[in-house]
């Protein structure tokens, strides 16, 4: 019998190291594994019975922990609480996995595991008898496209990178995972990092490479630990090194962690950065396939292009492409967040719509709210309203809103959002996050984010719709790089299909989502309020005015509408508009 | 606070003195001292061959780089999408309030400090926040609250 213990970082957070001591203070050994992307239903343990049956147990906290404990021992107990529901078994095996085929399935942290899999299989057998003109020609076959944001054909990539000849030519894993409301990449990382491994190896073959770099972010640490197990593992195991499988062909890779830069995730920002400078984008071309890492042919791929690498490898390119829509092959993964019900990570053959994955695996909206849009593509990417839902997930289609697949954050939004709220969110990231470089992207975002802040403050003017909208023109042609081009789409796509909140909040001082305090009025029901005095107690500018058992009122000038009265209430008696 | 610039190369030793090394070698050295003093980056300047200002100039672009000292717990507090769209703001509020500082203060006690960053990557928990290599997720104001007061006891009792 096996005790596997879900230990991703999310896992983690959930309650997951609890979990895991508290089986080897009873004397059991739990193995672990990563995240499988039902993050709701965490802290999960998943007991392989030697019968070959297997039990998944969810939302494991201490009690849980002592009812298995039990169970395993043959003592009464209540295991069925704890027990997946058939729901949620369900949408974990709705899902076609191929770049998390591993992930919550093996040990992230045995070689073994990896390789029971089939794993390095797919690098054995081309090392041994194919060229890297073939490996080129199968991940064309495949359809394969890059996974990081722009969708780029990666064997168009390797190719240009094989094509220029030189004496030394890298590997680039791009695991900076930039957009805010997105862990894909860290969870495949987490969870399978051989996979990774293989992918570079097997792009370092195609591409005539000895070695290859990850660049990870500097808030995965568990990323960071995990991979450094694996690269130790794979090096002794002969995966990694000199004269590999009794070739010549030899191939190693080191880490580098980044230093918090969202620019450092554009592929020329990346290679300043590694090579010890300001992460500031240049000019393309040169691309880096040309000149890239130390002036040498460089090949950037995202974590997730690489980890769908080996499945294609193994299962064939005709096999990927067999799935997804004419323009847009293989499946892609989301991270799902925000205002939904089965927040985690799913995934699904390109083609499927955004509803299917919002209502079907995601199970729909929090607290049975009204779905209102979801944010794809982060900062660079848009909103899409709830009316698109049936937009089908592929390139082209998901462009046509004004949106982008991005990576493959779906951040989700109900009625209490509000968009020019979100609007300004992202303006505030990419006016931070903005190296500097571009006049345009340097001082636009900045007159965007303030113009965005009178809104929401109730200082909104006539024109000042306009003038965003001429100030995104100007950024968009005015940027280098693509983090100033892509800025004003979350302003753009949330004027495009919500632009009456726009001028709710400019003309009427409105904020429909009752989300920007500046806009909101407090007031108290006088049949509702009882005079417990409860909001009196928290308020903190001692604003409500009302003796004790009488009805209370709100003191408009002093309100700072932090909202502490509505949450004390009991009654519900106070009224924000 | 005397700074003990010897121990700077043990970071060396690790991350090198070649100019793409100057990252990794910030990282070490503010592991090291929590923070980077202007006296450890004149140093770093000096054995790397560098003008200060370029070391300077890397150290304010990155934004894990500090050149003030941090409370014994640096709290990461995630203001990504899905935090912002689950009232991050509400967290900031409730850390704020509760330790009496803002972003980038240390606490009296020297305990505290916190800094806004963007998505820890565990959104499914939003809002959510870091104090060293732990994720706490799901944060409501009681939980926010309790885990602060736990870590002080815990700390008060070493
Ligand atoms: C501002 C900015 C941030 C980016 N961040 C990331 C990132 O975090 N991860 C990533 O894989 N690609 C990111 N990209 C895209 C990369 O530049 C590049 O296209 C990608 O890593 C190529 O890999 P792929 O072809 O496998 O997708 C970013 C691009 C820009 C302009
Ligand atoms: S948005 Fe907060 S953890 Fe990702």
């Amino acid at each position: 019998m096996r005790i596997v213990v879900g230990r991703g970082s999310c896992g983690n957070a959930a309650g997951a190291s609890d979990v895991f001591a508290a089986f080897v203070a009873a004397g059991f050994a739990p193995a672990i594994t990563g995240c499988v992307g039902a993050c709701y239903l965490e802290p999960i343990v998943d007991i392989y019975y030697d019968s070959g049956a297997k039990k998944r147990f969810v939302r494991v906290d201490e009690k849980g922990t002592d009812e298995i404990i039990k169970h395993l021992k043959g003592e009464e107990n209540h295991v069925v609480d704890y027990t997946i529901g058939d729901n949620d078994a369900k949408i974990l095996l709705e899902q076609k996995r191929v770049a998390l085929v591993n992930c919550g399935v093996i040990n992230p942290e045995d070689i073994n595991e990896y390789i029971a899999k089939n794993g390095y299989e797919a690098i054995k057998a081309i090392v041994a008898g194919r060229t890297p003109e073939e490996v080129i020609e199968e991940v064309k076959v495949s359809g394969l496209a890059g996974r990081g944001g722009a969708g780029f054909p990666t064997w168009f990539k390797w190719n240009a990178a094989r094509q220029n000849a030189a004496d030394k030519k890298y590997i680039i894993c791009n695991a900076d995972e930039g957009d805010p409301g997105a862990f894909m990449d860290r969870a495949i990382i987490e969870g399978d990092p051989h996979a990774i491994i293989e992918g570079m190896m097997i792009a370092g073959f195609a591409i005539g490479s000895d070695e290859g770099i990850v660049y990870v972010r500097a808030e995965y640490p568990l990323a960071i630990t995990r991979l450094e197990i694996a690269l130790e593992q794979a090096r002794s195991g002969g995966y990694l090194g000199k004269n590999l499988f009794g070739t010549d062909w030899s191939f190693d890779i080191r880490i580098k962690a980044g230093a918090g830069a969202f620019v450092c995730g554009e592929e020329t920002a990346l290679i300043a950065s590694l090579e010890g400078e300001r992460g500031m984008p240049r000019l393309k071309p040169p691309f880096p396939a040309q000149k890239g890492y130390k002036g040498k042919p460089s090949n950037i791929n995202n974590v997730e292009t690489l980890a769908n690498v080996p499945w294609i490898l193994r299962n064939g390119g005709c096999a990927f492409a067999a799935m997804g829509t004419e323009n847009s092959k293989g499946t892609k993964v989301f991270a799902l967040a925000g205002k939904i019900n089965n927040g985690g990570l799913v995934e699904v053959p390109m083609g499927a719509t955004l509803n299917d994955v919002i209502f079907g695996l995601g199970g729909g909206i929090k607290d049975g709210k009204a779905f209102k849009a979801v944010q794809m593509g982060g900062p660079s990417g848009g909103c899409i309203p709830a009316e698109l839902g049936d937009t089908i997930i592929d390139y082209k289609s998901l462009a046509e809103t004004g949106a982008i697949m991005g990576s493959g954050g779906m951040v989700v939004m109900d009625e209490h959002t509000c968009m020019v709220g979100l609007a300004k969110f992202f303006l505030e990231f990419t006016c931070k996050e903005s190296c500097g470089k571009c006049t345009h992207c340097r001082i636009g975002t900045k007159r965007m984010l303030e113009i965005l802040e009178r809104i929401t403050n109730g200082e909104g003017r006539d024109g000042d719709i306009e003038l965003l909208e001429e100030l995104s023109g100007a950024i968009k042609e005015g940027s280098l790089c693509a983090l100033g081009q892509t800025a004003p789409n979350p302003v753009l796509t949330t004027l495009k299909y919500f632009r009456n909140e726009y001028i709710d909040h400019i003309k009427h001082k409105k904020c429909t989502a009752k989300s920007c305090r500046p806009l909101l009025t407090f007031s108290i029901k006088e049949d509702m309020c009882t005079g417990c005095n409860l909001c009196g107690k928290h308020c903190p500018v001692s604003g409500i005015k009302g003796d004790l058992w009488h009805v209370h009122s709100v003191e408009n000038s002093s309100c700072i509408a932090c909202g502490k009265c509505t949450h004390s209430c009991p009654f519900g008696a106070i009224v924000v508009e | 606070m005397d700074i003990d610039l010897k121990a700077l190369d043990g970071v060396f030793a690790v991350a090198g003195r070649d100019e793409g090394a100057l990252i990794a070698v910030l990282q070490g050295a503010q592991d090291l001292y929590g923070y980077l003093p202007m006296e450890v980056l004149e140093r770093i300047a000096d054995e790397m061959g560098l003008a200060v200002a370029k070391v300077l100039g890397v150290t304010t672009f990155y934004a894990q780089f500090r050149t003030k000292p941090v409370g014994k717990n640096l709290i990461l507090l995630c203001q990504g999408t899905a935090c912002h769209v689950n009232d991050s703001a509400m967290v900031e509020e409730v850390i704020s309030e509760h330790l009496g500082i803002a972003e980038g203060d240390i606490t009296d006690d020297g305990l505290f400090s916190y800094n806004n960053v963007a998505c820890l990557g565990c959104c499914s928990l939003a809002p959510a926040m870091m104090i060293g290599d732990k994720v706490y997720g799901n944060l409501d104001r009681e939980k926010i609250e309790k885990i602060l007061d736990d870590i002080r006891e815990v700390a008060l009792c070493e």
